[in-house]
């Protein structure tokens, strides 16, 4: 036995020619999938460019500077039938997408938070009822549940003439939500600056509180300082004079209200839609978050003498989070993927305006669906890029 | 659903090989033994299946004349329903072999799109639909007004453009079918629903209370509705342009359904053409030389379908108006045969 291995070791690495060298095969396999592709991907392309050409169907970019011709019902910037091109037709869609997606995740996580550690409540109603929430929800499609919610939506609210009315200032009915927008003449400058000053402060109070907490071992009100600064900084803007607002107020007309700042049906019923239905998949991911938390946790917690809120707050969830953070990335990308249903409630979104409307005319569909998927990819890639970076910093931190 | 869109679009694209290399549609139909016929979802009077998936509809007709004039069969057609924003993708990529969904033919879409359109089978134009209850009785008093409206059409570019033209306010709410934008109309959610006027009889149909709605009297726009096949393949253009043309001079000669048997024994030297009985003009077609009279045995002439499917024979009862024949006052006119 040992007289064998001594031998091997006395023959050093084996001697194989490179076609029989596992290394050098692996490389040459991959070398050659690579070119198979690349050539795949040339013969796609050049096959399309050229039956395009020979079907005479426009291709090329130059559709992006095109009139548009069609209205779109949410704009967040400047943007009209007859003056657009097909360009910022693409911007509005992307931006209405981007908006959708940012307040249907924010929410989904707070209420997901909210139903996941409501189901391991004590009090059986609780449970009960966040599990019968989270079942109805995720077995049904979330395209009815998007109709559903449109038609929820329409048919609670009254139409024009008995809208709901508060002050004459804001209107509520199955058109949407209407109500005053403010209009700075002066000082709307310094009204930002004090809140970016706020936001400073408040983030600068936090560390240095955070620090002398770890010094000390004394706690500092934080959230009394932040709310000080958030509302006396702009209070001090408003007292000193210089700010100047107007305000823009909804009118009734006698169609429609005009003026003010309009929130869609459309979009609220795609904001519930999707926030009802990732919400009850996030629960799901808190709840195997926080029960891979050891038990012994809380109760070592609790011998300390800490409260179940702390508990929860200080020791079970950050140790949770762990393992929420990776789950809660996707259901952030399908949020944003999924806002792309849209379509079924005219909402205008990315696909509705992009792939739908500006497809159709233009007849681009190889330009026009490749410049869609880019911007979803890219969208997915950087959301998971930050929830990485989110995880790096709360994974533990070993000493 | 973003992905499986993406994914055919792109498919669709790509597969644009198979369609546009091999420029013989007729004989892909033909060894195929079936034709596919792009066609509306569901517009009475234009494309609509029934429960038990039988179609019928003056397009519908126009793609049972079509497999009639190639395989003497009008049922050797599968419909492929489709909304008004995917049709063209559709027929670039070669999913259908023809496209007769009451599609208005534009410049843009005869040349930059790769479509080629091969007559006007219905003559139409835009109209708009409101609540009597909204005491309107123009379009011009529209001012401000929310409009539903269908992606992906004319109507829609019609829209802003009319609106704009005479100094109105619009807000437009715009959806991906018939269905979901008249749905949203009868919820309360526009004060008015546009589209070819032909359309807005049918759509009213389907409204809860179909009643309390009313077309105005304004039409903003030429909509000529006709089928389109792709670029490249001209003998296939030629068909379904001439399965049009024998429509039309059927009609005009006074061939119909019941007497085209009859008709064979005509001595009008026009007749004669038209079904065959003398020279080759079936044959020059691709066609054989009977393939007129396949059309009219089946389906019958222009006229007929008119009156089955959206004129005195059917719910919609819409007047012939311009698409009467040229001799009576209207638009319908053909080329002759020889
Ligand atoms: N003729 C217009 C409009 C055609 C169109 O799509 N009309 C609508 C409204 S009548 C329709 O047929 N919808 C039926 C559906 O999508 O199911 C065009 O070609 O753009």
């Amino acid at each position: 036995m040992s007289v064998a291995q001594e031998s091997i070791r006395d023959a050093g690495p084996p001697k194989v020619s490179p076609i029989r060298d596992p290394k050098v095969r692996a490389i040459a396999y991959q070398a050659l999938l690579c070119l198979i592709v690349a050539f795949l991907v040339y013969a796609a392309a050049r096959n399309a460019i050229v039956n395009l050409e020979r079907a005479h169907i426009a291709s090329g970019f130059g559709f992006w500077d095109v009139t548009a011709g069609f209205d779109i019902s949410q704009t967040l910037i400047e943007y009209s039938a007859q003056a657009s091109t097909y360009g910022t037709a693409f911007w509005v869609g992307l931006l209405n997408t981007l908006l959708v997606s940012v307040i249907g995740i924010v929410l989904a996580t707070i209420l997901g938070f909210l139903v996941g550690v409501a189901r391991l409540s004590r009090n059986l109603l609780v449970v009960r009822i966040a599990a019968g929430y989270v079942e109805v929800i995720r077995n049904l499609p979330l395209l009815l549940q998007l109709l559903f919610w449109y038609n929820a939506v329409l048919k609670a609210l009254p139409d024009l003439r008995s809208s709901y009315d508060i002050g004459g200032s804001i209107f509520l009915n199955n058109r949407g939500l209407f109500f005053p927008s403010p209009i700075f003449h002066s000082g709307g400058k310094l009204l930002v600056g004090a809140l970016i000053v706020a936001l400073v402060g408040s983030i600068a109070f936090r560390i240095w509180a955070h620090k002398r907490q770890e010094r000390t071992g004394q706690q500092a009100p934080v959230l009394w300082v932040t709310l000080a600064l958030f509302i006396g900084l702009p209070l001090l803007v408003l007292l000193s004079g210089e700010l100047s607002v107007a305000f823009s107020y909804p009118e009734k007309g006698r169609f429609n209200i005009r003026g003010g700042v309009e929130v869609l049906p459309e979009f609220v019923a795609l904001l519930l839609g999707l926030v009802a239905y990732t919400a009850a998949f996030i629960s799901e991911v808190v709840r195997a978050g926080i029960l891979a938390v050891s038990k012994g946790q809380t109760e070592a917690a609790n011998a300390l003498g800490l409260r179940q809120g702390p508990t929860l707050r200080l020791v079970v969830i950050p140790q949770a989070m762990r393992v929420i953070i990776p789950p809660l990335t996707s259901q952030y990308l399908n949020l944003t993927k999924n806002s792309s249903l849209a379509v079924a409630v005219g909402y205008p979104d990315l696909v509705q305006v992009f792939t739908g409307t500006v497809l159709n005319q233009t007849g681009q569909a190889v330009e026009v669906v490749a410049i869609t998927m880019a911007v979803y990819l890219t969208i997915s890639l950087v959301t998971s890029f930050a929830m990485n970076v989110f995880n790096s910093r709360m994974a533990i931190v070993e000493r | 659903m973003k992905r499986v869109i993406t994914t055919f679009a792109l498919a669709a694209a790509f597969g644009l090989t198979a369609a546009a290399a091999s420029a013989q549609t007729l004989n892909t139909v033909k060894s195929r033994g079936i034709l596919n016929c792009g066609s509306n979802a569901g517009l009475a009077g234009f494309g609509l299946p029934d429960a038990q998936g039988n179609w019928t509809g003056l397009d519908v007709d126009y793609c049972r004349a079509i497999a009639a004039a190639i395989f003497d069969d009008p049922t050797k057609v599968k419909f492929v329903p489709l909304t008004a924003k995917d049709r063209f993708t559709s027929l670039q990529s070669g999913d259908v072999d023809v496209l007769v969904r009451n599609t208005t033919w534009t410049s843009s879409r005869d040349t930059s799109l790769g479509l080629n359109f091969t007559g006007v089978n219905y003559y139409d134009g835009q109209g708009f639909m409101v609540r009597k209850s909204l005491k309107v009785n123009s379009a011009l008093e529209l001012n401000d007004a929310a409009v539903c409206v269908q992606q992906g059409t004319t109507t829609e570019l019609n829209l802003a453009d009319y609106f704009r033209a005479n100094k109105m306010k619009l807000k437009t709410v715009t959806f991906a079918s018939a269905d979901e934008t008249t749905k949203a109309y009868d919820a309360g959610r526009c004060d008015a629903f546009t589209t070819d006027a032909s359309g807005l009889y049918s759509e009213r149909l389907r409204l809860a209370k179909p009643d309390d709605h009313v077309v105005l009297p304004e039409i903003i726009s030429k909509e000529p509705l006709g089928p389109s096949v792709r670029h490249g393949d001209d003998q296939w253009f030629d068909i379904v342009k001439w399965v049009h043309f024998a429509l039309i001079n059927a009609e005009e000669m006074g061939i119909t359904k019941a007497n085209v048997n009859e008709m064979l024994k005509s001595e009008n030297p026009d007749v004669k053409r038209l079904l065959g009985t003398e020279g080759a003009y079936g044959e020059q077609l691709g066609l054989t030389k009977d393939w007129a009279v396949r059309i009219i045995k089946h389906v019958g002439n222009y006229g007929e379908i008119f009156e089955r499917n959206v004129g005195q024979g059917s719910p919609l009862k819409i007047a012939r108006g311009l698409n009467a024949l040229w001799t009576k006052g209207g638009l319908q006119y053909a080329p002759p045969v020889r």
